[in-house]
This record gives C-alpha cells, sequence and structure tokens, in this order.
C-alpha cells in the first residue's frame, strides 16, 4: 500500500472539512472494502480520514414505525440488534450474511452504501425498503442515491451520518453465493410496505443495484410466489463473468425473487 | 525519496500496554509480527480471506491483515500468545490438541482466535453453525473435521468454566 496521511477527526464536520481540504483524502469506515483495494494498489489516498472516533455514528435505534441505523455501525451489530431483529428480520439477516464473521466485525453499513459495489448486498435492501440516507448534508431517497457501478449521489466533503428504514410489513433477501468469493452472484430483496411492493436485485446489473419493476407490478396484484410463474427478465444489462452469463443471472434472478417471497 | 511521517500509536497487547511510532499505513499484522515480535499471528493470504491472522480487537475476532494499527489506538489487542496462562494451554487450545485439530499448524493461529470468538458470541453453538461460522478461516490440510470437532470440544469446556466461575 501506497503511504498516506492518517486524519481521526472527532466529529462529522471535522471529517467533512478533511474531505473539503485536503488533497485527494478518503473516508475510513470499516476498512473492509477500502484496505484491501489499497494493498491492491487500486486506490492510492493522499489522505486517509478514519471516522472510527466519532462515537454518536455507531447506534441503532427505533423512531416510530422507524429503525434508524448509524453509519458506522458494523454488519455484525445490526445482526445482533434486537431492534432490527424484532422489526426488520430481513434486514439483520441481511447483515449476518455479508462476509464472514471478522469482516462483519468491522464492515460498516455506511462504507457499504457509500461504495456501492455492484454485488454489494446492502444496496439491495436499501432501495427495496426505501430507505432514506442521511448526511451531514441533507436527506437523500434511496431511489436518488445509487447511480451506477461504485457511483452514488454523495458529493465530495459529504459524509453519511445514518440509515433510517421505514418498517416493511413483509420483508426477505435471498442471496446465490459465488461458491468461491461467496459474494452475492444474484441477491433479490422484495419488501412489502402498504400497497408499496419493491423487488431490488444486486449482483445482477452492470449498472449496480436495480428494481425489477415487472415483478413489483405482479405481486401488487397479490402478494404470492404464483403472481410470478411465466415471469422472466431480459438478459440484457445484466453482467457476465466467468462466474455466471448474464442468461444465468437472468434466470437466477426469477428463483431467487420466488424463494424471496416465498420467505417473506 | 522523502521520509513518510510516523505517527504515535498507543494499544495493549495480551495486557500489556504498548507503543510505537509506526508509518500511518503499518498494519495491525505488521505491527504484531515485525515490532512486536509476536510471530504467532500468521499472514496467509494478504487479501482478508484466509483467516490465518485472525486477533482479538476490543474482544471481538477480526483480520489483523485488514486493520490499520493507528485504527487500534486505545484498543485491547489479544493474539494467540495471549491465550495460555504460562504452561497451561486455554481450553480451546487444549481441545485442539486432543482432536488433532491440524496437521501443518499455519492456519491453526488463527482457527483458534476465530473459535474463541466462536464460543464467547455463541456459547456452544452445533456442528452445522460451527462449520458456518469458519467462512473466514481456510485450512488447505485437514478437511476441517477435526477442527469442527476440536471446537465443538473447546466450547464445552468453555462453558464448564464459566459455569465453575459462576459457581465459585
Amino acid at each position: 500500500m501506497y503511504a498516506f496521511t492518517y486524519l481521526r477527526p472527532g466529529s462529522v464536520r471535522g471529517a467533512s472539512k478533511a474531505l473539503a481540504t485536503k488533497e485527494n483524502a478518503k473516508l475510513l469506515a470499516g476498512g473492509q472494502t477500502l484496505l484491501p483495494t489499497m494493498k491492491q494498489r487500486l486506490a492510492s489516498p493522499d489522505h486517509i480520514v478514519d471516522l472510527s472516533q466519532i462515537d454518536d455514528l455507531k447506534n441503532i435505534e427505533q423512531k416510530g414505525r422507524r429503525i434508524v441505523i448509524g453509519a458506522m455501525a458494523t454488519h455484525a451489530s445490526v445482526a445482533s440488534s434486537a431492534l432490527v431483529r424484532d422489526n426488520i428480520p430481513a434486514l439483520a439477516a441481511l447483515a449476518g450474511g455479508i462476509g464472514d464473521p471478522a469482516v462483519r466485525h468491522r464492515g460498516t453499513i455506511g462504507g457499504s452504501v457509500a461504495n456501492n459495489d455492484p454485488a454489494a448486498d446492502y444496496p439491495a435492501a436499501v432501495l427495496a425498503l426505501g430507505a432514506t440516507i442521511h448526511t451531514n448534508k441533507r436527506k437523500i431517497a434511496a431511489d436518488e442515491f445509487f447511480a451506477g457501478l461504485f457511483t452514488t449521489a454523495l458529493e465530495e466533503d459529504e459524509v453519511i451520518t445514518k440509515i433510517t428504514f421505514p418498517m416493511p410489513s413483509r420483508a426477505a433477501y435471498q442471496k446465490f453465493r459465488n461458491p468461491a468469493s461467496r459474494y452475492a452472484l444474484v441477491g433479490v430483496f422484495v419488501a412489502k410496505r402498504g400497497r408499496d411492493i419493491r423487488v431490488t436485485v444486486t449482483g445482477a446489473g452492470s449498472n449496480g443495484v436495480f428494481r425489477w419493476s415487472a415483478a413489483e407490478a405482479a405481486l401488487s396484484k397479490r402478494f404470492s410466489v404464483k403472481s410470478l410463474e411465466g415471469l422472466s427478465i431480459s438478459a440484457s444489462g445484466l453482467n457476465g463473468d466467468i462466474h455466471a452469463s448474464p442468461e444465468y443471472r437472468a434466470h437466477l434472478i426469477a428463483v431467487m425473487t420466488a424463494r424471496a417471497v416465498a420467505a417473506a | 525519496m522523502a521520509q513518510t511521517p510516523k505517527i504515535a500509536v498507543a494499544m495493549t497487547v495480551n495486557g500489556q500496554d504498548v507503543s510505537a511510532r509506526l508509518e500511518a499505513r503499518t498494519l495491525l499484522v505488521q505491527y504484531l509480527r515485525e515490532g512486536l515480535r509476536l510471530t504467532g499471528t500468521h499472514v496467509g493470504c494478504d487479501t482478508s480471506q484466509c483467516g490465518a491472522c485472525v486477533v482479538h480487537v476490543d474482544g471481538k475476532a477480526v483480520k489483523s491483515c485488514t486493520i490499520l494499527a493507528s485504527q487500534c489506538e486505545g484498543a485491547q489487542v489479544m493474539t494467540i500468545e495471549g491465550l495460555a496462562h504460562g504452561d497451561k494451554l486455554h481450553p480451546m487450545q487444549e481441545a485442539f490438541r486432543e482432536h488433532h485439530g491440524l496437521q501443518c499448524g499455519f492456519c491453526t493461529p488463527g482457527m483458534i482466535m476465530t473459535a474463541v470468538d466462536i464460543a464467547q458470541r455463541l456459547g456452544t453453538p452445533d456442528e452445522h453453525t460451527i462449520r458456518e461460522e469458519l467462512e473466514g478461516n481456510i485450512c488447505r490440510c485437514t478437511g476441517y473435521h477435526n477442527i469442527v470437532k476440536a471446537i465443538d470440544a473447546g466450547c464445552q469446556e468453555m462453558a464448564k468454566g464459566q459455569h465453575r466461575q459462576a459457581a465459585e
């Protein structure tokens, strides 16, 4: 890894200021993606701004019919949180299936969402549950946030502080893992809240996470696996690599959607 | 080339306060192995997959190749060297010996640190759960059977030890 200057601000304001004023600065949350990327020299920031000393970013709390998760909450803490398990069990299960136990002890929800890896799990949940991303500057609706591979609506000096999840009446996440890397070859999150039904797909889209609107329309008539019968998705716009062709991913999306509806 | 500036880092490793001036890019595993000469923690893949470098930071298993030493400022770090009490092995170490949960031994320190973390979080999990929990620890020799047996036995022993402590 190339050398860098390490900064550890005590406040979100300090972190934002460092991003704005220091040359080529990057935020360090749990580091489970950034540090491996730096070791491979695919990233070489001049300044690393470590968020770990900002305590109020780790809280998980309930506000009315919403669960509010601090950006620095680890996957392990979301997976084991009684609030999340009781109110959005699909989200707790998703967090408990990211990476491996040691990675879950360090990796954070804010880091995952800000990175927007096309095979990451959290973007599927954030988009399906209609979550709101809070930053030091504004609130961003999930539909406005994800903007393509490793790209988000975040500005250069913007810091995610928390993410608010409305409670769904039914929800489930199903992931088909790459047998070697264990990343999502395809992951589908299904959520129902009132009349609003969302089906989101991660791991498959060549532009990152997306909503499968045809499945949403079918499930709006009746929330049942039967409603999905005969429904398929086009392979165009899906990823193809040595692990799976676009056609295979298209097939998996239909299978994982049906499983998610059955589990919800 | 200009010298990279160093930063002061202080933490507790296996109960001892330590401090050093390190380059910011120093990984925890580098500091442990090269700075403190605690070479029980191994580097297998260096890409956060194999788990040979697992140590505990503030009581939680983490991959020490994927955390900066500077991120451990003020932390309590425990390595494989910190488990035994003098000549008396930790119950999980004893279980790995008893059940021959190793062949070449390279992955063993990380396996044992992960195993102790499993016991601390889950008590006495079933075999399926133990196998799931070993997702981030790779062994290329044993086929895992004896490792799983050892962790099962070690978890039982640690649970008994807790009951004993509670009773005393």
